[in-house]
């Protein structure tokens, strides 16, 4: 039974975890494809996310077998950084929207701000690099950052499979998703998906990086969810703390 | 002479930078941070067998990470602002 309950958390946090950080970086992937589809045409924004998914499958084959050789305590340190970082960065990102420190993520300005710079590049009769290149950057960068949540979080967990189709499930729901509504990405509740995330990504990170130190958890897995029941007050707790400052309302921050 | 970089060189530049953007970019505190993190509960866990201060200190020093980083960030807001 307690095996049963403390294998079920890892599962689910990683889950939650893979299918939050995919469906974000999906819906910033696709603004841009769709930006550049409807101002240059398709075939170029196809041709660029073509290309990109075949060089990120490249290197998914390329590094995700030579991951599994390396020793797993090393891994998890490793990974555990890597994900404590990541985490860190995108619940401060979080904090600091919801508490009005930091301006909203607008999918429709990232869209609006796209079609501007590829209309003010003239148009070639040829074939259409500018936009062949814009859709190849942003759908390679994003899905860079799938691929590293996915190897880091799966090879981890032992769970590569899993955390494969998670993130599988969750790029084909928002592409659906995002074809049926077109340019409305902006509906998407990016910010408390980022803040889910940010608290996930910190959990695993928290866990991982003392696996890889030979910290002996109490609970083993278990342990996972008393992080994200931590991080998630402490997160509650800086933006009632932050919001209760009048001055900081829409001051806005660059970083 | 062509002075223009290789393709590698690109190739192996745009890598180091964009493991620089994910790993440090506009947050170098929180980079700084983990690092800080690690050392101490290796400190504490490897070195001084200490298991139970480890289970506290990790996540204790994340919570603080966060919590400069987010300050650093109010300031910044508050020095624009002014």
């Amino acid at each position: 039974m307690l095996v049963a309950t403390a294998v079920s958390s890892g599962v689910v946090v990683l889950v939650g975890a893979v299918f939050l950080a995919c469906a974000v970086e999906m819906v910033e992937a696709l603004t841009i494809v769709l930006a550049v589809g409807h101002t240059r045409g398709w075939r170029s924004a196809f041709e660029g996310t073509g290309v990109a998914l075949v060089a990120l499958t490249a290197l998914v084959a390329v590094f995700g077998p030579a991951l599994i050789h390396v020793p797993l305590s090393v891994l998890r340190l490793v990974v555990g950084g890597i994900l404590l970082i990541f985490g860190m960065q995108w619940l401060r990102k979080a904090i600091l929207r919801s508490s009005g420190l930091k301006a909203m993520h607008d999918e429709d300005e990232i869209y609006r701000e796209t079609v501007a710079e590829l209309e003010a590049v003239g148009t070639s009769p040829n074939r259409d690099r500018i936009a062949f290149v814009m859709a190849f950057k942003g759908v390679f960068l994003e899905g860079l950052e799938v691929v590293i949540t996915v190897l880091t979080l799966g090879t981890s967990a032992h769970r590569l499979g899993l955390a494969a189709t998670v993130a599988g499930v969750a790029i084909v729901l928002v592409g659906i998703v995002g074809v049926v509504v077109a340019r409305q990405l902006s509906n998407v509740p990016e910010n408390a998906m980022k803040m889910g995330v940010g608290v996930l990504l910190v959990s695993y990170g928290t866990f991982w990086t003392g696996e890889g130190l030979k910290v002996r958890w109490p609970g083993n897995d278990t342990m996972l969810l008393v992080f994200v029941a931590l991080y998630l007050l402490v997160t509650w707790l800086m933006i009632a703390v932050l919001r209760r400052e009048p001055s900081n309302v829409e001051s806005g921050v660059a970083a | 002479m062509n002075k223009e970089p290789t393709l590698v060189i690109r190739l192996l530049k745009g890598f180091g930078m964009f493991w620089w953007d994910f790993l440090v970019g506009d947050t170098p505190e929180l980079f700084v941070g983990a690092l800080i993190i690690i050392g101490v509960v290796a400190g504490l866990s490897e070195a001084g067998h200490h298991n139970a201060a480890s289970v506290v200190a990790l996540p204790l020093l994340v919570v603080v990470a966060l919590a400069l980083s987010v300050h650093r960030a109010q300031r910044t807001a508050r020095r624009k602002g002014r």
